[in-house]
């Protein structure tokens, strides 16, 4: 049962500047201002506005923290608040499942560049570096500090799996509550890519897109002239609770994750088959771990990156997954408008689809002005639709070839 | 429930590459610490560490090297070695019915400075194709299922040095949802300048020169650790499955998990020169590493005094000592059950912390303890029956491994002699 959301997102933090961001059809890609893009080949992606003092972090957490955790802490902080959860949970049963697929590389690379003497040095200097240093490198110290922020003595763990992260994170924190693990999981996802290493890794990959004439319009998945990703930036952290725990205490339960699975392609670090055939597996096993068939599948939250070949692998696998039903399906990419936060973006499409259950309203890809002829299913162009939703799947695929599928449904207080 | 048990075993470590190699170093007392190789340590107050003497091009194809850090290759090696124990090609099994849950730490952080230097030094045209691949931390469990063809559930798991046994524990969870064979375990290749540079700065490390006076944990002149690349790989499979296939020889069951997690000192946060964060001697606090090993002991529906040995964590810092040496005797009484730590004879590898559990199933296998090297006055207060200087003949039923990340992580295995098929010694 997730029963509780905090989320940081380009275009507003919180959950609910979330909201608007997207039910608005708002897309939140520019030029780049945290830092000089002019080298690079793409010079636009979905930045947070974020200034740590003004959310609430100490100076002492602004300056520990690398952008990724202090999106993780903001998160975090209104996601406990959110659930109400704080004085009634046994800690040694309250654990993390923290996403994340690149850690805090902001700092790292601040901090490469100062014992390095700005990468002129081989034998980098270590009297430059400082006791967090070696927390930058160790994408662990992420959930340390959200297990801090929650006071966990339970599980604490971080998933990486690229651009499932946030997904599998999830998954895994659901597992630990279905099996008695745990009683409630912190989980969710975090990662801030805008560094100029993140940005000349898919430069270098041409992974993400040229289009810096047109920001606004920069990602544009499904399209026939899409031509690759804007990167985003964020985190979302839900609270995952077992269902007599959540009742017990009267919590308000936002909805409810129902299957997951994940798999690998086994074919490419970074290349997808069009065939879709594992992210297709994924969804079947989601599905059936959700007792769920296709016909009741009222949502898809697409993967949809603005590539290509992901645009023809993501709607094979659907086909394939769901049959004739996928026809009937609306499916949108809510990366039109808020970027890939590479290991985050899992996380924070599945909030994307607690609130499209909650609210009613399915949210649109954006750009999405002329549809490409191969990819022919309902991508809810543009505008978002007032739509009931129960049942709804997000998906996600990534570098290394991960596959994930995750169904949830409208919490249902006559279940169990 | 159905048990998962080790049908193979993997090893690429600083003191041996493969696992008779590395069996036979650690039951000898062959320790991997050596000066530093990889690149120039002279201007570096740490200068020993365990490197692994490892011919990449034995076990991994071209491509593949190309694209990988050490921390992946090393995982790679002893993923082969670990089928070839198993007597499996993976060809030959059902794509979806392989999975992946492998621990890491830190990245491939060599082939990361390389490329940040590159971007810094000459500009973002220069950063290679295969930074994004080689560096992310997902990036081993990627190539494995690439390499082999593996399509069932992947990821890494992190959760510093207690992720190794974090992996295993979730590969574990993934044959119990219905994957019948999972390749796991961990690796790590922290060795490279920048990555040393930042292990200098947490204060953890031993400064010492001389490799037999360095990383001595438990001793009353414990003075830090030193770090070591490595991994160490286990075919992890459904019992029955198993069975169904003909399995060569079982190691053992992985018969009890847990993990727990330290809150920080106080209500507050640590302050900027905590290098630390787990409790400091004298601080009140219960280590909840003690509560890790309860649960994995529960959970494997052992009694304490059913434990024939006890892998340590053996972090090298008095302080850390202390707080797992207590743990061990008020779950064992003082002195009450052999305690070792063979990673003195690799340097403490990271997420490759996965080493001791093959270690634990080998001395399962051979009815003997391997030896705690270099340390020879245990603290005062600490109360062990460490195994010291000579292997220790002992038949093994089960073995509690427990280990330690930075940050507040631990976890504990309890791994326990097969029921049937053992493995007889080679």
């Amino acid at each position: 049962m997730i029963t509780g959301l905090g989320v940081v997102a380009p275009g507003g933090i919180g959950t609910k500047a979330f909201w608007e961001t997207l039910s608005a059809g708002r897309t939140a890609t520019r030029p780049i201002t945290l830092f000089d893009a002019e080298p690079f080949r793409c010079r636009i992606a979905a930045e947070v506005d974020f200034d740590p003092a003004r959310e609430g972090l100490s100076p002492k957490e602004a300056r520990r923290l690398d952008r990724a955790g202090q999106f993780a802490l903001v998160a975090v902080r209104e996601a406990l608040a959110d659930s109400g959860i704080a004085d009634t949970v046994d800690r040694t049963r309250l654990g993390v499942s923290l996403g994340s697929a690149i850690g805090s590389s902001t700092r790292m690379e601040e901090e490469y560049v100062a014992v390095s003497d700005r990468g002129r040095d081989w034998l980098v200097d270590h009297r430059f570096a400082v006791p967090y240093s070696y927390p930058y490198i160790t994408v662990s110290s992420l959930a340390t500090e959200v297990a801090w922020a929650a006071r966990c003595e339970g599980p604490v763990v971080v998933v990486s799996a690229g651009c499932t992260s946030g997904l599998d994170a999830v998954g895994h924190a659901v597992q630990l509550v279905e099996d008695g693990t745990a009683d409630v999981m912190i989980t969710g996802a975090t990662d801030a890519p805008l560094t100029p290493i993140t940005l000349a890794c898919f430069d270098a990959l041409k992974a993400t897109t040229p289009r810096n004439d047109d920001p606004a319009g920069g990602c544009r998945p499904f399209h026939r002239d899409r031509n690759g990703i804007v990167l985003g930036e964020g985190a979302t952290v839900l609270v995952v609770e077992e269902y007599e725990h959540a009742r017990r205490r009267g919590a308000d339960i936002r909805a409810e994750v129902l299957g997951y699975a994940n798999r690998a392609n086994a074919y490419h670090m970074t290349g997808l088959r069009p065939d879709g055939l594992e992210l297709a597996e994924a969804i079947r096993a989601a599905l059936a771990k959700a007792e769920v068939s296709p016909s009741d599948v009222q949502y898809v939250n697409a993967h949809g990156s603005g590539t290509r070949q992901n645009d023809l692998h993501e709607t094979s696998a659907v086909k394939r997954a769901l049959g004739a039903h996928a026809y009937d399906i609306p499916m949108s990419s809510i990366k039109s408008m808020i970027g890939h936060s590479l290991g985050a973006i899992g996380a924070i499409e599945i909030a994307a689809c607690v609130l499209t259950i909650r609210n009613g309203v399915i949210p649109p890809t954006a750009n999405l002005t002329e549809q490409d002829p191969q990819c022919d299913l309902d991508y809810v162009p543009l505008v978002a639709r007032p739509q009931r939703t129960d049942t709804v799947l997000t998906i996600g695929s990534g570098f290394g070839g991960f596959q994930s599928a995750m169904v949830l449904g409208a919490a249902d207080l006559e279940a169990a | 429930m159905t048990g998962a048990v080790v049908t193979g075993l993997g090893v690429a470590s600083p003191n041996g590459v493969g696992t008779e190699e590395y069996w036979r170093a650690t039951l000898e007392g062959r320790s991997g610490i050596r000066p530093i190789r990889l690149f120039d340590a002279a201007p570096y107050p740490v200068r020993l560490a365990g490197e692994v003497d490892f011919d990449a091009e034995a076990y991994i194809p071209g491509k593949f090297r190309a694209q990988t850090d050490q921390m992946t290759q090393l995982a790679m090696a002893a993923t082969v070695m670990a089928f070839a124990d198993a007597g499996l090609d993976p060809a030959g099994m059902p794509a979806f019915e392989m999975g992946v849950t492998v621990a890491n730490s830190s990245g491939g952080i060599m082939f990361g400075q390389r490329e940040l230097q590159q971007l810094w030094s000459q500009g973002p045209t220069y950063v290679s194709a295969y930074m994004s691949v080689a560096w992310f931390y997902a990036s081993t469990a990627g190539q494995l299922s690439i390499r082999h063809g593996m399509k069932g559930p992947a990821l890494v798991l992190a959760s510093e040095q207690a992720g190794g046994l974090d992996a295993v524990g979730h590969a574990r969870r993934q044959i119990r949802c219905g994957t019948p064979l999972m390749v796991t375990g961990g690796s790590d290749a922290s060795l490279a300048p920048v990555g040393l540079a930042f292990q200098i700065a947490t204060g953890m490390l031993s400064t010492r020169r001389d490799p037999s006076r360095a990383y001595l944990p438990f001793d009353r002149d414990a003075n830090g650790y030193l770090p070591g690349n490595g991994g160490a790989i286990l075919v992890l499979e459904d019992a029955d499955a198993a069975e169904a296939r003909g399995v060569p020889g079982v190691y053992g069951e992985i018969a009890g998990y847990a993990a727990t997690f330290d809150p920080p000192l106080d209500d507050g946060e640590p302050g900027p020169d905590t290098a630390a964060y787990d409790p400091p001697r004298g601080s009140g606090r219960s280590p909840r590493l003690r509560r890790a090993a309860e649960l994995a002991l529960a959970d494997a529906g052992v009694a304490p005094g059913d434990i024939d040995v006890v892998f340590a964590d053996a972090w090298g810092l008095p302080a850390l000592d202390w707080e797992e040496a207590r743990a061990i005797t008020e779950l064992f009484g003082p002195r009450g059950v052999p305690v070792t730590a063979p990673k003195t004879m690799t340097g403490r590898l990271y997420a490759g912390a996965a080493l001791d559990l093959v270690t634990a199933l080998l001395s399962i296998r051979d009815g003997v303890i391997p030896p705690t090297l270099n340390v020879t006055e245990p603290a005062p207060g600490t109360d062990l029956d460490l195994v010291l200087r000579e292997p220790r003949r002992r038949t093994v039923r089960h073995a509690l491994v427990l280990a330690r990340g930075l940050g507040g992580f631990n976890s504990a295995i309890v791994v326990s002699a097969p029921t049937t098929h053992a493995r007889s010694s080679t």
